[in-house]
């Protein structure tokens, strides 16, 4: 006669990928304004306190955030000893690493200190940042690694702090944004190339940036919904560039990763990009092979958000003309748009694809043995 | 369908919500303006704990510039993707014909019946004096 129940303590758990995953775009949040002071020299401190940061986007002052949901983020993320998504090393381990048995975790920190008008305070904010990551994420678990982020529209500054973290074993990837001052291939971002390929690590291109131009190509956009598919937009003029001023040409070893801006529209890309690369060649000359060429060598994609067709052989279709070996899993956590890993891949995939999307890409491209 | 005594009236006042697992299941149930609803506290998408969401209302319109905001408080959203549903239903807006949320319904029994049977609650004393929320499963 009795009916058994009990009171949940807390969220249901979510269904968990018994084997072991990489998560290769986690944003880790700072708690406080002011948590990044012990890796500020009292100049800049002060340089905060008194003038504030300048960004090349307006209206900076007006938040960002909420988009969706507050800060962007799963409402079920706000860590219990309280701070913003995304801030507390402990609740990830509870919430994300441990359940989905999280073997490897990139760390992509936002809201840096990229795309300030400043460059001596970009730098240094974007030093303090890549010292916070070992401190408090890093150091702490060994999961963990981290982004190295670069006063990236400063290429010297930014090249020197790559080249000081080389070798630097919580750092796995060099970190930029999408929306930048001018298109990724440009110059200026070419000592940021030079120096990840000497340091043997991969360039990241996080969709979103502060560069102050618009979202859309086509200008600022009334909703949020346009900003998000607008990320893949950005992202594919940064492609576009890096290809067409000769980025990969000059690095061959370059290796570019694309983060939180989907894949499915890399093939139509690429093939708008090779056949009119046959017609206009001679305006290009130092782009010597295919731009799909280029495309299929050097680039990676994280999967958050996967486009999510009505037949899943569409998908298939996509995924095979990347290929199997550039897709590296990313929840996005704690953003709103999560990916649950145990739902995300559908099913029809061989076990030997299943092993190099949820892991092996991600441990062969960012060296982890 | 068995009959769960889940909380006594006084313990689930207006705007309030209460997560249970009732036979291996997790279940939300709300007070929405006296009215209750049980959901099934899973999103049909990904799977997050759906009814941790906040309660909003539903956002129509005929033709763009006309917006209709109706059905205020009675709208789940999803506290990952925010997909959303209707808490008297578990029906979604976005995809009605492939997605719901199983409702269970709820209501209200004087102690008296509740007392007698075939509700029966293991951790909630249960009088005759009280009202209690009873949620069929």
């Amino acid at each position: 006669m009795n009916i058994q129940f009990r009171e949940s303590q807390e969220a249901a758990s979510p269904l968990t990928v018994k084997t072991a995953i990489a998560d290769c775009d986690i944003h880790p949040a700072r708690a406080t304004r002011t948590e990044l002071y012990p890796y500020l020299a009292k100049r800049w401190q002060h340089h905060l306190e008194i003038y504030g940061v300048h960004a090349y986007q307006g209206m900076m002052e007006g938040p960002p955030y909420p988009k969706a949901q507050p800060n962007a983020s799963r409402r079920d993320a706000y860590p219990p000893e309280g701070g913003p998504q995304g801030s507390s090393l402990s609740f990830m381990q509870k919430q994300l690493l441990d359940p989905n048995n999280v073997q490897l975790g990139v760390l992509n920190p936002l809201n840096t200190g990229q795309g300030i008008r400043n460059h001596e305070l970009s730098a240094a904010l974007c030093s303090a940042i890549n010292d916070w990551q070992i401190d408090k994420w890093t150091s702490k678990d060994k999961r963990l690694k981290a982004s190295i982020v670069v006063g990236n529209e400063d290429g010297l500054s930014a090249a020197a702090e790559i080249r000081e973290r080389a070798g630097d074993k919580n750092f796995v990837q060099v970190l930029l944004l999408s929306r930048n001052v001018e298109p990724l291939g440009q110059r200026r971002y070419w000592p940021i190339y030079q120096a990840a390929e000497e340091a043997g690590l991969p360039v990241g291109v996080h969709a979103f940036g502060f560069g102050g131009n618009p979202i859309t190509p086509s200008g600022w956009p009334s909703y949020y919904i346009e900003e998000m598919v607008g990320h893949s937009q950005c992202q594919q003029s940064a492609l576009a560039s890096l290809v067409l001023e000769g980025v990969f040409e000059r690095f061959p070893k370059l290796k570019i990763v694309m983060i939180e801006a989907g894949f499915g529209w890399a093939p139509s890309l690429a093939w708008r990009l090779d056949k009119v690369w046959q017609r206009l060649r001679s305006e290009v000359p130092h782009v010597k092979r295919l731009p799909s060429e280029y495309i299929r060598e050097q680039v990676w994609w994280t999967t958050q958000p996967m486009e999510d067709p009505e037949r899943r052989e569409d998908l298939f279709d996509v995924i095979n003309w990347i290929g199997w070996d550039r897709l590296l899993f990313a929840t996005d956590y704690p953003h709103w748009d999560y990916d649950e890993p145990s739902r995300v891949l559908p099913a029809g995939v061989s076990e030997a694809n299943r092993e190099a999307f949820y892991l092996g890409n991600a441990k062969k491209l960012y060296g982890i043995s | 369908m068995a009959r769960h005594v889940i909380a006594s009236v006084d313990e689930l006042p207006p705007g309030t919500r209460k997560f249970l697992e009732i036979e291996g299941r997790p279940i939300a149930v709300f007070n929405i303006k006296g009215e209750y609803f049980g959901l099934m506290n899973r999103c049909p998408h990904q799977g997050a704990a759906l009814c941790e969401g906040p309660l909003i209302g539903l956002a129509q319109s005929k033709e763009p510039g006309e917006i209709e905001y109706t059905k205020l408080g009675e709208i789940i959203r999803c506290p990952w993707h925010g997909w959303e549903f209707d808490i008297r239903t578990g029906q979604s807006y976005c995809d009605p014909r492939r997605f719901r949320v199983k409702a269970y319904p709820a209501h209200v029994e004087p102690g008296a019946s509740v007392v007698k049977g075939p509700y029966v609650a293991e951790t909630i004393p249960v009088s005759v004096e009280s009202d209690y929320v009873v949620v069929e499963l």
